[in-house]
């Protein structure tokens, strides 16, 4: 047994970061959110660069796996950087036409998706979500309903996220791409993809609001003393990094599992969707209690990843329904 | 990154459970907090040396099996999910022997562990006193130099096991002068049938004396029962509490056992439609997985050579809620069967949610309380400066 990241990993995960820290995510993530996609678009070409997206598309069509491990590792610095986009619903998506069993769509979308130029979306009406996230910046939009999936054509005017860099609507329309008991069995694949990817997501989002956090904390000074020395600020700064910590072998688990096809793979990434999410929204909770009313306000990049960090909890499987699933 | 076992390691896994199928008592041994359960727990405690079961981390030479951190994890998990008795031995078992295989001397070691492993020497720990517990480096409790030894004076207080253990391990002032409280201690062993020392049982909640205070009117030590060197007890205390004390003081295998019989529980006898209880035992599953996990990956990083540090302090904090949600969990399905006490003839498996209950509960409180394990994860992790406690 080697439960941890291995050096090649770990060196991937540096590259990632320093190169994310360098594309300055707070302006990538406003203009996002304002529809302005042009510095989006060149970050995202940027992480296809890296080989992010390519992880979830098999060699066949011009990709590297899947590797759900490395898909974490890729998507907890894409959190930790709180990058906007389809990035989830891009790996979804590839996860979702990769086993289709329809060849000619697999070709047509995945080699695209591998090298960054086709940003997907992804509706699973069965996940219980009408929406699809950035339709208005996808090239491609995917909607599974029951046993059918079809390419949308059109998409409905935007509804705001909280996190305003989640721009949702509804797709509508579009040919239909595959239909029979292959859709249902890729669907829930690509639903297990997408909680994954959350859930590494998520795990990021938390690391940097409880760094900033810690940082604020040693900083901010009141009574004479840096505030950071108070225990009821240290406990709950203390409680933010244990449930990260804890979460984060669920998330690589529920990869392995995943990588290797285990009966048991829903009930595991379930788990580590709760229990990533859980913990980001706690660090989220305790960063903005601890910067007082400037981590109320949207001017502080910051509150950027604690909204973030609360739509992701609702995303691809709410906490009822992880936890429900955990005892199927 | 993998999670698998070699071979050796399942063929290590049916050896144990095969032993334990045969070997566990099929009715609970009583409390191992009573005189009748502590002599039961004993000669348990004898059963598993025999077939060399007690300590299978320890080399062979002192009765053990030399066997990996992760063989101890799987022999954990088979010996909870068997139901197996508590380790009345614990305190010398995972507190006094890695103290004694990183400082003790090999004349020690060949004296002390064997009859330990074998469960002849149950060890009390005497580490708190009445005016020292979360600060315990202001203890008072002295230790003076005599010919061929030390004479021990003063009192401790929440010695677990004391009440029906042979031998007791505790830090005393050896060094009244120095610099800083917590130089000048020294870490000694001491029979608790010496003369001078009188030990009064203290009952815990529910009533059973698990616990006791030691009163030391120069009690004589010989040079040979002190641990390391003379003044450096801190230093010896603290230092395995990183590494594998960190790790083996409660293992993941106790709570994997538990999460997986509060499930049956509530698949036999929950309501379905109560999600809000769903909800809690799927946490309480969730939570289990994790420090299962959390401890694979540690127990992979010290095979490969990396260490363990202020980790310990999270495990701590983890496993100790997880085990009082845990049981609460338990209780609130048992409905008015729940309260039952562990010896209540209609308790419902053997009382044993209901005892394992009120040992939860001693959980964030020993071993360095959660608000202290918190203040060191604070400080010593996150890089927060010291404050007042």
């Amino acid at each position: 047994m080697m439960f941890f990241l291995d050096d090649q990993q770990r060196e991937f995960a540096r590259s990632l970061n320093s190169l994310l820290a360098a594309s300055g995510p707070p302006g990538v993530i406003r203009a996002w959110a304002s529809g302005d996609h042009a510095t989006g678009r060149t970050l995202w070409a940027r992480l296809a660069d890296a080989g992010v997206f390519a992880l979830a598309v098999p060699q066949e069509h011009g990709g590297l796996g899947p590797l759900p491990v490395e898909l974490t590792v890729a998507f907890t610095e894409l959190g930790r950087h709180a990058v906007p986009g389809p990035v989830v619903e891009t790996v979804a998506a590839a996860a979702l036409l990769d086993r289709l069993g329809d060849g000619a769509a697999a070709a047509t979308w995945l080699p695209g998706i591998a090298e960054g130029r086709t940003i997907a979306s992804l509706c699973l009406l069965s996940a219980d979500s009408p929406y699809a996230l950035d339709a208005d910046a996808a090239d491609a939009v995917l909607v599974v309903d029951g046993d059918t999936v079809r390419l949308a054509v059109r998409a409905g005017p935007v509804q705001s996220s909280m996190d305003p860099a989640r721009r949702m609507s509804r797709p509508s329309g579009g040919q239909v791409l595959a239909r029979g008991p292959a859709v249902t069995t890729a669907a829930a694949h690509a639903a297990d993809v997408a909680a994954l990817a959350t859930a590494a997501q998520s795990l990021g989002l938390g690391r940097t609001l409880l760094a900033h956090t810690v940082t604020y904390a040693k900083q901010r000074s009141q009574f004479g003393v840096a505030i950071g020395s108070f225990q009821a600020l240290k406990h709950r700064l203390a409680d933010a990094l244990i449930g990260l910590e804890f979460a984060e072998p669920l998330v690589h688990a529920a990869a392995l599992a995943l990588a290797q096809d285990d009966p048991a793979s829903g009930r595991d990434v379930a788990a580590a969707k709760l229990a990533a999410c859980e913990a980001a929204w706690n660090a989220a909770r305790t960063g903005l209690q601890i910067h007082g009313a400037l981590g109320y306000t949207e001017e502080l990049d910051l509150s950027l990843w604690i909204r973030k960090a609360r739509a992701l909890r609702s995303a691809w499987g709410s906490p009822t329904t992880c936890r429900a699933r955990v005892l199927t | 990154m993998d999670l698998h076992f070699t071979a050796a390691e399942e063929a290590f896994r049916a050896e144990a459970r095969a032993w334990l199928t045969a070997h566990v008592p099929r009715i609970p041994l009583p409390s191992l907090e009573t005189a009748e359960g502590f002599a039961a727990h004993r000669e348990w405690e004898r059963m598993l040396s025999a077939d060399r079961w007690s300590v299978v981390s320890w080399p062979e030479e002192y009765g053990g099996r030399g066997a990996s951190l992760l063989e101890w994890l799987i022999f954990e998990e088979e010996y909870y999910s068997a139901n197996a008795p508590g380790r009345v031995g614990q305190n010398g078992i995972s507190l006094l022997a890695p103290s004694l295989f990183e400082h003790g001397t090999d004349e020690q070691r060949a004296r002390i562990l064997p009859p330990t492993a074998r469960g002849d020497v149950i060890w009390a720990q005497a580490w708190s006193e009445p005016e020292s517990g979360s600060d315990l480096a202001s203890l008072r409790s002295t230790a003076t130099r005599t010919d061929g030894g030390w004479l021990l004076s003063g009192q401790k207080t929440w010695a677990s096991r004391a009440a029906f253990a042979d031998r007791a391990f505790g830090l005393f002032r050896s060094h009244p002068g120095a610099d800083r409280p917590h130089h000048g201690l020294t870490y000694l062993m001491f029979s608790l049938r010496a003369p001078g020392v009188s030990v009064r049982p203290i009952r815990r909640i529910d009533g059973k004396p698990a616990f006791a205070e030691l009163f030391l009117d120069s009690v004589f030590v010989p040079d040979e029962d002190v641990l390391g060197e003379p003044g450096q007890g801190w230093r010896i205390a603290m230092s395995t509490a990183g590494n594998e004390r960190g790790l083996t003081l409660r293992s993941p295998g106790r709570f994997s056992a538990a999460a997986d019989r509060l499930t049956a529980l509530w698949r036999e006898q929950a309501d379905p439609a109560d999600t809000a209880v769903r909800d809690r035992v799927a946490d309480a599953m969730i939570g289990a997985r994790a420090y299962r996990l959390f401890t694979y990956a540690a127990a992979s990083r010290i095979a490969a050579g990396g260490t363990l540090g202020p980790e310990s302090s999270m495990n701590k904090i983890f496993w100790s809620e997880l085990d009082i949600a845990l049981h609460e969990t338990a209780l609130d399905i048992l409905g008015p069967y729940g309260e039952l006490a562990h010896e209540a003839v209609e308790a419902p498996e053997y009382g044993s949610w209901a005892e394992g209950y009120t040992f939860s509960l001693a959980g964030p409180i020993y071993a360095g309380t959660n608000e202290i394990q918190r203040d060191i994860i604070a400080e010593r992790l996150l890089g927060l400066p010291k404050g007042r406690r």
